[in-house]
């Protein structure tokens, strides 16, 4: 523990890539094997699933910082952090922990799961108890998850080539997928012999890069192949072994949560893996997303609401044939062998449609039907392109439609999480409706650190009325925000919710009384 | 208002800790300088209002004067110089004598100033009288010269802190805990996270962080407020850093300047401005003011590691939130067991909160069982604290 909390406080002291690529390797180099992977586990976001209450945790925390919950609470707010807050408050300590990660990881903190409350009471005021403050912070983090150390999978894998010499590729590999954190697996991840034997390991996904300039940019449109940009969940369905597994590109193994996929993947023939976007679908068209959600909210899905949003797969690449990665071949060539596979298979996968167009412009105007169509725009893809991993610009562009803007009015603000925590960075904003301003959306991102700094300021300075972190404030800011899609809800205030809202602008040009009124933005949906 | 208290049980309650004789045969119903009286529902008791909020801040109607007035005032009582406690601008000040030349230097540097102030000083714990109330000035550790006011009028005396910290300061006085009917305390961390590690501790950390830098190529660049905090900083690396080339943006030196000046011994600093053009900085420790950060002043010392001496440091977001590299726990101000300590201290019946985190104190205080008030500030003391 002791080295992986000097891991943490090295690479929360850097804010430099190399750097912190730099304290992974040293920590790799010395680290047990039995200890490294769970660094590895932890370091790329994943967490043992919820051990402890969060409330209960910060209960307890309270309690032995002597402290009344409202009191912590504040603090919480100030910090930003559950984990922080926590190390923060507990008396001081002069204990310091030898005891290795993984001892702590599995005799100490798994065990967890199987407690009733009071023996995790016990339990976690005896580990804070042998711990000094950092190490406190870092367990509480492996409690809570969310690092936030500034430490992404890519630089985890950065780092573990550095120090292996195995291929990042291969490691990317190696670490997606449900790996356990074991003496085993970690031989294995730095195997040279790069042919792996797990069955369900997706591939990366390959992502996309939002296209900025101008789309004659591309070149000749004729090197381009053009689909709809689909507004659903990104998986890969493989069908290996006489198995099929459905990933999600949050590395979920979600193959339980989509039955009719699963059904889909067996009739796929022996080594294939397809990737594309589930969406609800109906009659030949998609359901809206909100419906979707209804039934990812479900913890057993039952006969009616598999009957009433069924989903697809729209598959729109091939990533492996008969066994073989075919990656490396051209996207003409995948295409083409899409086609072939899903013409063999059910009605469960549909053959992402291509948007045809002999000019940029043909393809302009196919992009400016897609709010009726309930896409977000095109994607569009060099045909002669590999599949290649993660975010990289040239190949993957999305092209999406402009979002919808209005002009709002800052109403309320709350301090945010994180780096955030102590900057009034959560608004609310409403829009005029009979002379009265109504909460209409909130939206979190958009400014510059600078705005940020500017805009807390005048929420500190122009405070009407506090419900506790939330402050009303005087009407006076004026943004435009911008967003994607409006349903009407009868659970919000205005009658309407928009879907991703965010700061476009500060509009300082504008004052309140110049905001958009409810009606006007009822009247964009009909638009 | 004042008839149903004419016999001031408040008073009576506390013959035994002051002289209270005179307060007894006080002329209650004697005009000019009536105290205001408000009465706390739910309590048979009233208490002497020696301090009121205006809309310039706290003042004092019976001696007629304000404390860290917002605006200008025709006479202003200054606990210390930071921005958001001297305002520009009033007719006459009184200070501590050793706070004296940093208010002048801070008060004439204002750009808007075409404008002498009269500033009047007074030694710690010398009264003066001011319309006839008692007033003398105590040190609050804050930073050179910094003081409490203590007001006494009529046998009630309340203490305004300004800013303070229980921590020691070679720089300065030590906060000096006064007893007093009200209190009136900042709280710019006013919560239970803020705890303080000891000075010792971080300035051996600052000194470690600089050699480490030195050994990697890089500048030291440590952001820091420029009067106190960076002189507390150079009088604790003045051992610690032996050999060390330490420089100073120009906002630093002018007040470092005065503190030498006033015998506070200090490490040798070199302004950066008079630096020659082929200056080595990478094993320089610089010292620049917050605002410095990401500016094309700062271009010069590349490659350089950047650090933040400040109490807000505690919280890993707001380190990271300013992309800094280090973030050292340093402050000026009370943390959270000082204030309480400080408080408690007083043996103040009632306490004004005011800079900071009053709510959550001020619950806090009032759940301890004591009266206690979240009194409005205009600057929350972030800029310069």
């Amino acid at each position: 523990m002791k080295d992986f909390a000097q891991l943490y406080t090295a690479l929360d002291e850097t804010t430099k890539t190399n750097a912190k690529v730099e304290a992974l390797v040293r920590y790799f180099c010395h680290a047990a094997p039995e200890d490294a992977p769970w660094a590895v586990h932890f370091l790329i976001g994943r967490r043992p699933k919820r051990l402890v209450e969060s409330r209960k945790l910060a209960g307890w925390a309270a309690e032995e910082a002597g402290i009344p919950d409202w009191l912590f609470g504040e603090c919480y707010h100030a910090a930003g952090d559950l984990a922080e807050t926590i190390a923060l408050l507990l008396p001081p300590s002069a204990a310091s922990s030898d005891l290795p990660l993984h001892r702590w990881v599995e005799e100490r903190l798994l065990p967890l799961r199987h407690m009733d409350d009071a023996q995790r009471r016990e339990a976690l005021l005896r580990a804070w108890r042998e711990m000094d403050d950092t190490q406190r912070f870092v367990w509480n983090k492996l409690i809570t998850g969310e690092f936030r150390v500034g430490v992404s999978r890519l630089l985890v894998i950065r780092a573990l080539a550095g120090f292996s010499g195995v291929k990042a590729e291969v490691l990317a590999h190696r670490l997606m997928g449900d790996w356990q954190p074991t003496l085993e697996f970690w031989r294995q991840a730095l195997e040279a012999d790069a042919r792996d034997a797990d069955v369900s390991r997706p591939y990366p996904f390959c992502l996309a890069y939002p296209l900025e300039g101008e789309v004659e940019s591309l070149g000749d449109v004729r090197e381009w192949l053009a689909e709809w940009k689909w507004d659903g969940i990104r998986a890969q369905l493989i069908r290996r072994s006489s198995q099929t597994f459905l990933w999600s590109r949050g590395e979920d193994l979600i193959t339980d949560r989509f039955p009719e996929l699963e059904r889909a993947g067996g009739l796929l023939p022996e080594g294939t893996v397809l990737d594309g976007e589930i969406l609800p679908w109906k009659d030949g068209a998609p359901l809206p997303f909100a419906q979707m959600q209804r039934r990812i909210g479900r913890k057993a899905l039952g006969a009616r609401i598999l009957n009433e949003v069924p989903v697809v797969l729209i598959a729109y690449d091939v990533l492996e044939l008969a066994g073989e990665d075919v990656r490396e071949r051209p996207l003409q060539w995948r295409r083409a062998r899409l086609e072939e596979v899903i013409a063999m298979a059910g009605s469960h996968l549909v053959l992402s449609p291509v948007v045809h167009g002999d000019s940029w412009e043909d393809l302009a105007n196919a992009r400016v039907e897609s709010r009726g169509r309930d896409v977000e725009g095109l994607m569009l893809k060099r045909l002669d392109s590999p599949y290649r991993p993660g975010r990289r610009r040239g190949d993957w562009w999305k092209w999406k439609i402009e979002p919808y803007s209005v002009d709002a009015v800052l109403i309320y603000a709350q301090p945010g999480n994180g780096r955030r925590a102590s900057l009034f960075t959560d608004y609310t904003f409403g829009v005029w409706d009979n002379g009265h301003l109504v909460p209409f959306a909130k939206a979190y991102s958009g400014l510059t650190d600078e705005e940020i700094r500017k805009v807390d300021a005048f929420v500190r300075g122009n405070t009407v009325e506090r419900f506790g972190p939330v402050r009303v404030v005087k009407p006076e800011l004026v943004f435009e925000l911008a967003f994607e899609g409006i349903q009407e809800s009868p659970r919000h205030k205005s009658g309407i919710a928009v879907r991703f809202p965010r700061m476009a602008r500060w509009r300082t040009d504008k004052k309140p009384q110049d905001a958009d009124t409810l009606d006007t933005i009822r009247g964009l949906t009909k638009k | 208002m004042a008839a149903p208290l004419s016999r001031y049980p408040l008073y009576c309650t506390r013959a035994g800790e002051y002289n209270l004789t005179t307060v007894a045969f006080f002329p209650y119903t004697a005009a000019a300088a009536r105290p205001s009286i408000i009465l706390n529902a739910g309590k048979l008791r009233g208490v002497v209002l020696i301090l009121r909020q205006s809309d310039n801040g706290l003042f004092c109607e019976a001696g007629n004067f304000h404390v860290d007035p917002w605006e200008p005032v025709d006479r202003a009582v200054i606990t210390h110089a930071h921005s958001d406690h001297a305002r520009w601008g009033s007719k006459r000040y009184l200070v501590a004598r050793d706070g004296e030349r940093v208010l002048r230097q801070r008060l004439s540097a204002d750009p808007d100033a075409r404008f002498a102030p009269k500033i009047e000083s007074v030694e710690y714990g010398q009264p003066v009288f001011l319309n006839g109330v008692r007033v003398s000035l105590h040190p609050a550790g804050h930073i050179l010269g910094s003081a409490q006011v203590r007001i006494e009028h009529r046998g009630e005396v309340w203490v305004v802190s300004g800013d303070y910290k229980l921590q020691s300061d070679p720089t300065c006085a030590p906060f000096e805990p006064l007893r007093c009917h009200t209190f009136v305390t900042e709280s710019t961390f006013g919560l239970p996270i803020y705890r303080w590690p000891s000075s010792e501790n971080v300035l051996a950390s600052v000194a470690d962080w600089w050699r480490a830098n030195r050994e990697a190529g890089k500048a030291s660049l440590l952001l820091t407020y420029s009067l106190g905090k960076a002189q507390r900083l150079l009088a604790g690396l003045a051992n610690r850093m032996e050999g060390a080339a330490i420089y100073t943006h120009g906002a630093v030196e002018a007040p470092t300047e005065i503190y030498r000046q006033q015998g506070v011994p200090l490490a040798n600093t070199v302004h950066v401005a008079a630096a020659p053009p082929d200056t080595v900085w990478s094993t320089a420790l610089i010292l620049a003011p917050p605002s410095c950060r990401g500016t094309p002043w700062t271009r010069r010392f590349e490659p350089f590691s950047s650090g933040f001496a400040s109490g807000w440091m505690r919280i890993r977001g707001t380190r990271r939130r300013l992309s800094l590299d280090r973030g050292f726990v340093f402050s000026d101000h009370a943390d959270w067991s000082g204030l309480n300590e400080a408080i408690e201290a007083t043996g103040a019946e009632s306490v004004w909160v005011t800079h900071g985190y009053r709510t959550p104190l001020v619950r806090w205080l009032r759940e301890k069982g004591r009266d206690a008030r979240a009194v409005e500030t205009r600057f929350e003391g972030e800029a310069e604290s």
